[in-house]
């Protein structure tokens, strides 16, 4: 990377890891060089005691008991651990999971190694706001109904599903709920066992924790939950997850979780004003603009916003010399396909070509939006300017009759 | 990804930008891809008596690769015969902009470009 100043808008990718959190960290590196598991030493006990401190400071973001938070190696690991892991625990109630298309890949992927083991998942359609509806919800439970899996917030657009609703809903139906909160907890409040969680899974990078850690929420009461493990060893975390704990990782972890528990309401507060300048100059400086998913339930820090006739990575390559974000163009991934959660909302793929989402966090300035909003306009007015379909269109031509060559 | 100096040369200051007017009996239009598909490349040019090419104009919505690859089409046009345009290969676009594998589908559209703005331009002419 060069000296200049960058900007970095792509928080919901990664967020950096907050110096606070680092410094809590190092000393875990080679002062502290035990492992947790080892119960008779100090050089254990120490780094035992930093572990059962980490679980208490991310009992407390989350409001749960400390034995409830299962360490993992991120949120892959624990949606795969919670989906896997239930359905095979509870083989014998059913078989049926349901979720929704615009998830996440590591639940979608782990529902679909679920039906390969032999079980059944219903994908649900989601509105064009990007929220489950909850009569369908309801009326896709049935008698093998073991698990919902459902989102808390959405990582592309920032929707936030009603998880009150579906909380009940599964109360209602004696269905276990499980979440992907990686996108919401330490932005929001996320507390599971107020709306009726029972598995919520999350990591420390999207929280401005260090990478490599994450955790699973498993309730322990009423119900009690359990899942297989599905990492096979030392019996560590209550024998769900083995592994040697990532002992600095689960530290910095813990940092991140109290620093959030104390800043996140002022974080979200400051960033829903930057995000709201950035998204409000957008419409009044530039023609056909579209915001994408529920603007009245979305996280505070994301903006997902469709720039039309300008292709998204075309646009990007304008400004990414100063300014990191992410499209959902098919040209960003090397399937050619665009992004499958804005096609679900039931935008066109041309619309999906032409996103691009802004994702602020803790560390974006208010000199950063000014100059994104510069660099971004003149750059979609440069794509503009190259672009066949923006002259058609500005030249009245009702761009649907046209007989495109796909190719 | 890591782009070449000259694939980013042609997206950040791209050449022959623009339209001809495609009613012209001496224009010749290809217009290629769909918006659904993430690029459109129309390619546009204009022949004199001798049947060689003096003008190439493009516009088109597309990601780096197709704009580069769309301007750098332009300039290979200019001064060449139809015949000696339609020989233009896109793993020559390829080569010369250091195209990724994922993006040499940006070649091929702009070699379809080529084709049809000539096509377009003898069908005007026969």
């Amino acid at each position: 990377m060069s000296d200049k100043r960058l900007i970095y808008l792509d928080n919901n990718a990664t967020t950096p890891t907050d110096p606070r959190v680092v410094d809590a960290m190092l000393p875990f590196f080679h002062n502290v060089p035990g492992n947790a598991a080892s119960r008779n030493h100090p050089f254990g006990w120490a780094a035992e005691e930093a572990v059962d401190y980490a679980r208490d400071q991310i009992s407390k973001l989350l409001d749960v008991d400390s034995r409830e938070i299962i360490f993992t190696s991120g949120a892959t690991e624990s949606d795969n651990l919670a989906i896997k892991g239930v359905f095979e625990m509870y083989a014998k109630k059913g078989n049926h999971i349901i979720t929704l298309k615009t998830e996440h890949k590591a639940v979608l992927d782990s529902c679909k190694k679920v039906e390969k083991m032999g079980g059944e998942v219903t994908y649900l359609d989601v509105d064009d706001k990007g929220l489950v509806n909850l009569a369908d919800l309801e009326a896709a439970i049935k008698p093998s109904t073991i698990m919902i899996s459902i989102m808390w917030a959405n990582n592309e657009t920032g929707v936030i599903q009603p998880m009150k609703e579906i909380g009940e809903m599964c109360a209602k139906h004696g269905v276990l709920f499980m979440s992907d909160a990686t996108q919401a907890v330490g932005k929001i409040k996320t507390h599971p066992k107020e709306l009726g969680i029972h598995l919520m899974a999350f990591t420390s990078h999207k929280m401005y924790g260090p990478k490599g850690v994450g955790a699973l929420f498993v309730n322990r009461k009423n119900p009690r939950v359990k899942v297989t493990s599905q990492m096979d060893g030392g019996g560590h975390e209550r024998g769900m997850r083995s592994g040697t704990l990532n002992v600095p990782g689960i530290v910095g972890f813990g940092a991140a979780a109290e620093i959030a528990r104390k800043e996140m309401d002022a974080d979200a507060a400051r960033l829903s004003v930057l995000r709201d300048k950035l998204e409000n100059a957008f419409k009044e400086n530039l023609e056909e603009v579209y915001v994408n998913g529920d603007v009245n339930n979305r996280m505070p820090h994301v903006c997902n916003i469709s720039f039309k006739h300008v292709e998204g990575e075309g646009l990007m390559m304008t400004f990414n010399q100063e300014v990191g974000v992410s499209s959902g163009s098919a040209c960003t991934s090397a399937s050619l396909e665009p992004s499958y959660v804005l096609i679900a909302y039931g935008l066109g793929d041309d619309l999906a070509h032409s996103s691009i989402r802004f994702s602020l966090g803790r560390f974006t300035t208010e000199q950063d939006i000014d100059e994104t909003i510069e660099m971004v306009s003149k750059g979609v007015n440069h794509m503009r300017d190259l672009s066949p379909i923006w002259e058609m269109y500005k030249e009245g031509v009702d761009l649907e009759s046209v007989v495109w060559q796909e190719h | 990804m890591a782009y070449s100096e000259k694939l980013l040369d042609h997206f950040k200051n791209p050449k022959n930008v623009g339209t001809l007017d495609k009613s012209d009996s001496n224009v010749g239009t290809g217009l290629v891809g769909a918006p659904e598909c993430g690029d459109v490349m129309r390619l546009q040019i204009q022949v004199d008596a001798e049947g060689i090419i003096e003008d190439a104009k493009f516009k088109t919505f597309g990601c780096g690769s197709a704009i580069a690859s769309s301007s750098l089409a332009t300039e290979w046009l200019k001064g060449k015969s139809l015949d000696e345009a339609l020989a233009i290969d896109n793993m020559a676009i390829v080569e010369e902009l250091a195209l990724p594998p994922v993006k040499i589908h940006c070649s091929v559209l702009a070699e379809d470009a080529i084709k049809g703005a000539i096509e377009d331009y003898k069908s005007k002419n026969s």
